[in-house]
């Protein structure tokens, strides 16, 4: 099923890894925010909303030294001026290359939608075969607001052409990460 | 609208290279996402599943309703429900009153266009932004949508700079992700200053009141979350019983729409989820009915209300590549735009819409709920008729084809009348009134001697023991009795005995098509007693709309017209109608016949006709009949779109039967052939006329003119 799943994602556009470890996964988050420049300017800036895949990895202090823009206090203008938003993912679907997340919590939504790059951390072993599989597990009296994310933000409102970033993100990158981790 | 301003708005449309051009760019990139979209998905199972669950959510609107309000409530939304949609503006405007909401960002929701919401808003003095990209440029260019996935398809990019450039007082590029970039910025300013954010519903669930919103720019995310009060405007057909049934409608709506698998994102809310900033906020969902239950209550239009506004039907409709939604186009655009704005609107809101509908039925093999547009709109004429009545004009006409002879004398009038005027046996030019005919293709010269004249000729095999009747049709009989005559010697050389019943009249496709129903009525009848002939075991015609009127037709025409009796011969009558082809290969399949290949003939290419093709899905009968007599089959492209005959069609709309004509002849023209086979009598006036006028050196031929020599009896028999 991943390789379905990196296989459509990739063809919406998405950026996909595998980590073998929440470590490897940790990793790979660092290098993108290295790569995308995340500086303390507004508008440079980078938001982690935490989860508990890579949460218990993380060690605040150290990240923000390394990177000066990086908060874990998600607020709506943090995440406005923001380059980067990390935020972690329920499950994925691999029929579509989706990953779908309860966002009830809005600091998820903010650090998701906001910035130019999102970042999706989700445990591989959440795969799910599609939309038909999720909305057999999912309770929405519990999940008052599922996000379901295929690709990054598109249009083709002008002249058909496709433009990717309109709104949302203009890069999307998924990790699935190995494991027991985060599952719950 | 009278006539003549219809006419300048087609006339307006039809000269805007621009929308005409991005329109058919789109139509022909569309067919090919939508169908890689579909690859490995059962579409007919999945449109099982959709008429299923769509179909149960409108024959219970008022419970689902109920229940979704019971749901949602307790989830903690704040449920309105309205009938009428000047209160769901009433409340909303005390909505914001209430709170003191002076900005409001919106992603598209297709109830407030009905609503006609932005308008209001703007009266009560309230900043309204649009934040779909394609809505916030027609928005800002003070037009309405001219396609309910893409509204601002019919703009080209300098449009845009030119409307954008406007609204941030700079000169800008005509360059797309520039303009993006734009929209990007200056809406993320409205998104955050919004003081309420309101959003429609894809699916609004019963069981569960939540509703889900599909987009791909993020924008309803958005909405849905930055501003302190949430409002989802919904109308009630968005109704589902259960959450799992948004699964089968989230498979059929992107890759309909857009040819993807998924949109970017799918959003389900259930109640409010806490805001931005992690306090409580509001969520209202004002679900409005404006006349769904009356449709759901209409045993013919209930069908409609399965509608998910896919627009796939636009996207394949020749006459809506050509004049875009404004013009073919409420609301909601294209031929399912005049069904609903019958019934949301007013039944006359409906009257030149649905008059645009060349009944090609293109739409009905891509509706993913299987909503049988031409047919219902051949229903809107009829109730049209109803309470309008025709015009005089088109009623004379109506009754001059209906009554055969009076037809048939005028028709051999004008034969003899256009004498003058025939080259070749086609008409190049018809004086005064009559010249609109041959503007866009010249006209078959009427034949000298009818093919019912010609058939007394014909010695009919003695020793046979089955019987067919010819239904000639008025095209075969006095333009074409050369293919009249090819069905009969192919027929008998099956050992198949041919009558021509002589009563037979107009098969009543032109009264009903225009809704004239109780002229379509007594052609009907008047068909039904000249063919009911117990001794006959089919009845062909070698004209596909005069074969679906006789097969499917009459009984649904006598039916409408509260004609019981009379239905019910018709149905026994159409179990004996066959189109030629099909019959043909049947014959063939049953070793009654056996066709011969002929060595070194021309290749040919094939014209599918829209009724053949759709109604009667006789797309295999003729090419098999081809090929085994030797034809090779050079297939042109988009061989099964419509020629623009339509019938009467390119009489009314002769500006919009021409260019979809002359697609058609750039796409025969490309083949290279010299030859256009077809199973039509009206697609040959209209394609040989079109390559006459063209001086194209190729013909059309009916496929039984192509076979007749070629046809032997079966040895084995």
């Amino acid at each position: 099923m991943f390789e379905t799943f990196r296989i459509k994602a990739q063809a919406v556009g998405a950026e996909v890894h595998r980590a073998a470890t929440g470590a490897a996964a940790l990793d790979l988050v660092l290098a993108v925010l290295g790569r995308e420049g995340v500086g303390e300017a507004p508008g440079e800036r980078a938001v982690w909303c935490e989860g508990p895949i890579l949460g218990p990895l993380v060690d605040r202090e150290a990240l923000v030294r390394r990177f000066p823009g990086l908060s874990f206090d998600v607020t709506r203008e943090q995440s406005a001026g923001s380059r980067v938003g990390i935020t972690e993912f329920d499950w994925a679907l691999a029929a579509t290359g989706t990953v779908a997340q309860d966002a009830t919590d809005p600091r998820k939504r903010l650090a998701s939608m906001l910035p130019e790059t999102h970042v999706a951390v989700f445990p591989a072993a959440r795969m799910l075969p599609d939309l038909d599989a999720l909305l057999e597990r999912i309770d929405p009296t519990k999940s008052r607001y599922i996000a379901c994310v295929t690709g990054p933000s598109r249009t083709a409102d002008i002249e058909r052409v496709l433009t990717i970033g309109v709104h949302g993100p203009k890069k999307l990158v998924l990790i699935a990460v190995d494991g027991e981790m985060g599952v719950a | 609208m009278p006539v003549t301003e219809l006419k300048d708005r087609i006339s307006g449309a039809l000269q805007d290279g621009t929308m005409g051009g991005a329109l058919g760019r789109f139509n022909d990139a569309y067919l090919i996402s939508r169908a890689k979209a579909y690859e490995g998905i059962d579409f007919e199972a999945l449109r099982d599943q959709l008429v299923g669950l769509k179909g149960r959510a409108a024959a219970h609107l008022d419970e689902l309703a109920e229940q979704f309000e019971e749901a949602a409530t307790q989830a903690g939304a704040k449920v309105f429900r309205t009938a009428d949609i000047a209160e769901a503006k009433a409340y909303l405007a005390r909505l914001c009153k209430e709170n003191g909401v002076q900005r409001i960002a919106k992603s598209k929701s297709m109830m407030t266009e009905e609503m006609h919401l932005n308008a209001f808003l703007a009266e009560q003095g309230i900043e309204v932004a649009e934040t779909d990209l394609g809505e916030w440029i027609v928005q800002l260019a003070g037009q309405r949508p001219s396609h309910m996935v893409m509204p601002a398809i019919h703009l080209s990019k300098e449009q845009v700079a030119g409307i954008f450039s406007r609204e941030v007082k700079a000169e800008l590029a005509p360059d797309i992700p520039e303009l993006v970039a734009v929209a990007r910025r200056e809406l993320r300013q409205k998104f955050l200053a919004a003081d309420m954010g309101i959003t429609g519903a894809n699916v609004a669930v019963a069981e569960t009141g939540t509703l889900v919103v599909v987009t791909n720019e993020g924008n309803a995310r958005l909405v849905s979350t930055l501003p302190r009060i949430q409002v989802a405007v919904v109308g009630v057909e968005k109704l589902v019983e259960r959450l799992a049934d948004v699964g089968p409608i989230l498979k059929a709506l992107p890759r309909s729409a857009t040819g993807q698998l998924l949109t970017s994102y799918v959003s389900m809310f259930t109640g409010p989820a806490p805001g931005a900033d992690g306090q409580p906020k509001e969520l209202h969902i004002i679900l409005v009915d404006n006349r769904r239950s009356h449709m759901a209550a209409d045993p013919r239009f209930a069908q409609a209300l399965r509608c998910i506004r896919c627009a796939s039907c636009v996207n394949v409709c020749p006459v809506y590549r050509l004049l875009g939604g404004h013009v073919f186009g409420g609301v909601y655009t294209g031929g399912i735009g005049a069904i609903l704005a019958a019934w949301f609107d007013a039944m006359k809101a409906s009257k030149d819409i649905q008059s645009l509908c060349i009944q090609c039925g293109a739409c009905i093999p891509v509706c993913p709920t299987r909503i049988d547009i031409p047919d219902l709109i051949v229903e809107l004429r009829r109730r049209l008729a109803a309470e309008e009545g025709h015009s005089f004009l088109q009623r004379a006409a109506l009754k001059v084809v209906n009554d055969r002879r009076v037809f048939h004398g005028l028709l051999r009038a004008a034969s003899k009348a256009q004498k003058p005027f025939a080259k070749k046996g086609m008409i190049r030019h018809l004086p005064f009134f009559l010249s609109g005919m041959t503007e866009h293709r010249s006209l078959p010269a009427i034949a000298d001697v009818p093919f019912r004249d010609r058939f007394r000729e014909i010695a009919q095999p003695a020793k046979t023991t089955e019987k067919a009747a010819f239904y000639a049709g008025c095209l075969i009989d006095f333009a074409y009795p050369d293919v009249g005559e090819a069905v009969v010697k192919v027929l008998n050389t099956a050992a198949v005995q041919v009558t021509f019943p002589e009563a037979q009249t107009c098969c009543g496709a032109p009264a009903r098509y225009s809704g004239a129903f109780d002229v379509a009525a007594q052609n009907a009848r008047d068909n039904v007693k000249a063919l009911e002939d117990p001794e006959v075991r089919w009845v062909v015609s070698a004209c596909p709309t005069c074969t679906v009127a006789l097969r499917h037709e009459l009984a649904a025409t006598l039916r409408s017209e509260g004609q019981e009796d009379w239905a019910e011969r018709a149905d026994k009558l159409a179990h004996k109608v066959r189109d030629f082809s099909s019959l043909v290969k049947e014959l063939v399949d049953a070793g009654r016949l056996s066709v011969e290949a002929a060595e070194g003939l021309p290749a040919v290419t094939y014209h599918d006709s829209c009724h053949l093709k759709r109604k009667l899905q006789a797309h295999e009968p003729p090419r098999a009949l081809l090929g085994a007599a030797g034809f090779e089959i050079k297939e042109m492209r988009d061989s099964d779109v419509c020629c623009g005959m339509g019938g009467s069609y390119s009489l009314k709309f002769p500006e919009i039967s021409a260019p979809i004509l002359a697609r058609k002849l750039e796409n025969v023209k490309a083949t290279g052939v010299g030859t256009v086979a077809m199973d039509c009598p009206g697609c040959m006036l209209q394609i040989g006329g079109g390559l006459d006028l063209a001086g194209s050196p190729a013909k059309v031929r009916h496929v039984a003119e192509l076979i007749a020599d070629k046809v032997r009896p079966s040895a084995g028999k």
